[in-house]
Order: C-alpha cells, then sequence, then structure tokens
C-alpha cells in the first residue's frame, strides 16, 4: 500500500538533503569546540567529565533494557505481540500509522525505556533502514514520556485539577506518530 | 509497583499466548535471547551515549543555552504571555525549552520545573492556561540531535544513523505546534 515514490526530482532532493544532514553532527561538534575556546573553557576536560557521567548512565540504564528486552521478546517470540497488532491493524490502518508500530505507540507516553526496548526490538526485527525500523526510530526521536512528564511537573508544582493537559498531550503524542509515519513515507525509501 | 504490574501482565499474557498458539518452546528461548539483546543494546549505543552526555555537558558549560534562549524569547513570550512581566520565570522556560532542544534533558527538567512551580503559584491547584501549555511543549519532545535513538540504529548496523533527522525536526515540530494550538483552543472551551 505505501507506493514508491519514482519521480527523478524526488530522488535528487533525497540525495541533497541527504547529503546536508551528514554535516550536521561533525559541523556541531566543531562549532561547540571553537565557541568553547573563544570562551577560554578547557572544551576537552568538560567533554571527558560529561562522558564520565554518560556512563554513569549507561551503567543505570543496562539492567533496566535486560528486563524490558525480556518482556518485549516473550511478548514477540509467544504471539501475543501479533494479537494486539492485528487486532489493532484496522485502526492503525485508518489513520495511516503502519500497524507494526502498534506496540511502540501504545507504550511511548507510558514509559520511556519499555519503548526505547519495543523500538528496539522493531528495528532488529524489520531492519533499521527498513520503511518500519525508520517509522519507529521517527516515533522515538520525536514524542516524549507524556504520562511520566505530566505528573513530574504537576506533582512538582502541587497541581490538582489538571485541566485539559492530557487530551491536549496526547493529541500532540498523535500527531507525532502520524507524522513520523508520513514523513518517512514521503521523504524516505 | 506500577513496573511490577505491567512485567506480571506482559509474562501472563506471553504465557497463555504461547500456550494457545503452541510456541513455548520459543518462549523458552526466547526468555534467554532478550536478556542478551539488553546487554547487547546497551553495549551497542554506550559509545554514542557517552559522547553526547560528553557534548551536551560542554553546551551547557560554554552556555549555548542561553544563546538559544536569546532567539527564542520572542516566539515564548507570544506563547507565554506572563514572562513578559516576569523575567525570572522568562529565563526558566527559555532555559528548559532550549535544555529540550539540545537533549540536556537532566538541565532541562529541574527548569521546567521551577517554571511551572512559578506559574502555579496562587492559583489553588488548578492549573493556568500557560501552565498547560507549558506541560504540553514539554511533552512534545522538541529535539535537534535525537542522540539515543541515533546510537540504537547505527548499533544495529545502520550506516547513515542521522538520515531521519527532517523527518524528526518535521515531526517534532507539527506535533508541538498543533500540541500547542490544540491546548489554546480547548483553553477557550474548557470551564476552569
Amino acid at each position: 500500500m505505501f507506493g514508491r515514490f519514482g519521480g527523478n526530482g524526488r530522488v535528487a532532493a533525497g540525495k541533497v538533503v541527504e547529503a546536508l544532514t551528514d554535516y550536521i553532527v561533525p559541523s556541531i561538534l566543531l562549532v561547540v569546540s571553537l565557541i568553547a575556546l573563544r570562551k577560554q573553557e578547557n572544551s576537552y576536560d568538560l567533554l571527558l567529565s560529561g562522558a564520565a557521567d554518560g556512563l554513569k548512565l549507561l551503567i543505570t540504564l543496562i539492567p533496566t533494557l535486560v528486563l524490558l528486552l525480556t518482556a518485549v521478546t516473550m511478548l514477540r517470540v509467544s504471539g501475543a505481540m501479533e494479537i494486539i497488532s492485528s487486532f489493532l491493524a484496522p485502526i492503525f490502518r485508518f489513520v495511516g500509522i503502519p500497524p507494526e508500530t502498534a506496540m511502540l505507540v501504545l507504550i511511548r507516553p507510558i514509559s520511556g525505556s519499555a519503548a526505547l526496548a519495543v523500538g528496539a526490538d522493531l528495528m532488529a526485527q524489520y531492519g533499521v533502514d527498513s520503511q518500519i525500523g525508520r517509522t519507529v526510530a521517527v516515533m522515538l526521536g520525536s514524542t516524549e514520556t507524556t504520562f511520566y512528564t505530566i505528573s513530574v511537573y504537576f506533582g512538582a508544582a502541587g497541581i490538582k485539577k489538571t485541566r485539559y493537559t492530557l487530551p491536549a498531550a496526547l493529541f500532540a503524542d498523535f500527531v507525532g506518530f502520524f507524522m513520523a509515519s508520513l514523513t518517512v513515507r514521503l521523504f524516505m525509501q | 509497583m506500577v513496573m511490577s504490574c505491567i512485567w506480571t501482565a506482559i509474562l501472563t499474557v506471553s504465557l497463555l499466548s504461547a500456550a494457545l498458539l503452541g510456541n513455548m518452546s520459543a518462549l523458552s528461548a526466547g526468555v534467554l535471547q532478550g536478556a542478551q539483546s539488553g546487554i547487547t543494546l546497551a553495549l551497542a549505543m554506550g559509545g554514542s551515549i557517552c559522547l553526547w552526555t560528553g557534548v551536551g555537558h560542554l553546551m551547557n558549560k560554554v552556555g549555548i543555552t542561553e544563546m538559544l534562549a536569546k532567539l527564542f524569547r520572542p516566539l515564548l513570550g507570544r506563547i507565554f504571555p506572563s514572562t513578559r512581566s516576569d523575567p525570572v520565570l522568562e529565563n526558566h522556560l527559555c532555559s528548559n525549552v532550549c535544555a529540550n532542544l539540545l537533549g540536556l534533558g537532566n538541565a532541562a527538567t529541574p527548569m521546567g520545573i521551577q517554571a511551572a512551580q512559578r506559574l502555579a503559584r496562587g492559583k489553588n491547584g488548578v492549573a493556568s492556561d500557560e501552565l498547560c501549555r507549558l506541560i504540553v511543549l514539554n511533552t512534545a519532545s522538541i529535539q535537534l540531535i535525537p542522540a539515543n535513538v541515533a546510537a540504537v540504529r547505527s548499533g544495529l548496523g545502520c550506516a547513515t544513523p542521522f538520515d531521519i533527522l527532517p523527518a524528526v525536526w518535521i515531526t517534532s515540530l507539527c506535533s508541538a505546534g498543533l500540541g500547542v494550538t490544540a491546548a489554546w483552543l480547548l483553553g477557550r472551551l474548557w470551564k476552569r
């Protein structure tokens, strides 16, 4: 159902965008270091201490990833995930989101690390460069753990009446899932 | 406690479906495969996480968050009118949005919470329109470089892990923009 966009113009435009995005990450590294030099900050030491913090973060993340990937793999190989996905498939097809991503869409607003586990499992299963794999990556990169964020902010601010925040935030999530599917279908493949 | 319930529910559902569909041997092997892929994934994205946490730390110390904040001040003034009369709130809000933009979650949350507490002052526990918008903006992630996702992709053998950037930007912009618009519309309809 997802037709290929074979026009030459689109392919050329895609190549240009691809070439430009290749510049982004190396340029950010250079620009940040140049600004640090101009401000006479010790960029190498700051990078080192930040990287050490990253390692601590990684170590706290490992047990979570092990448990969650165990759970996600069990859901997948038992066939439960397929049952859930095929049950939801008509709704997902209707709104234009690939039904294979159903599990991710369901879990993303609830738990960030579970979403990462589900996403990584889907990317490995369908291939990182497949349409599903890319849609999953864009979904993960452009949405947040909505319920967690809301509870942290309202808890800290002492708010009891949240009014329309949850519906508006869930609507933003839905737009994110929908646009992730659409942009990947249009720009990639 | 919530996670314990989710974990038990997942185990129950998996066991029942495997028994019904005759996938029990796959399930039994899947337990160990899943646990191992947790470690494999963590190691595969470890390098990128360390590097990007380092870059984020440097960006924060060098003051790139403040530079970005200057750029976004006019736009944020429109979404949050009370920042115009409250410079402290303006500062917290701009830092929150810009730290999110740079992917510095650890720096963004305390700033956002301080802004939220300031917005909640004297409202007797009822969320104001601006507070609702702040939270919608925070739940619709706006991130320039989604480093963790790129790390997962590169860990799974992707040759161009950052080629999703344009799609991520357009998607984030739409979800944040439409989310705040929806909040603004609901704010006019909703009774306090």
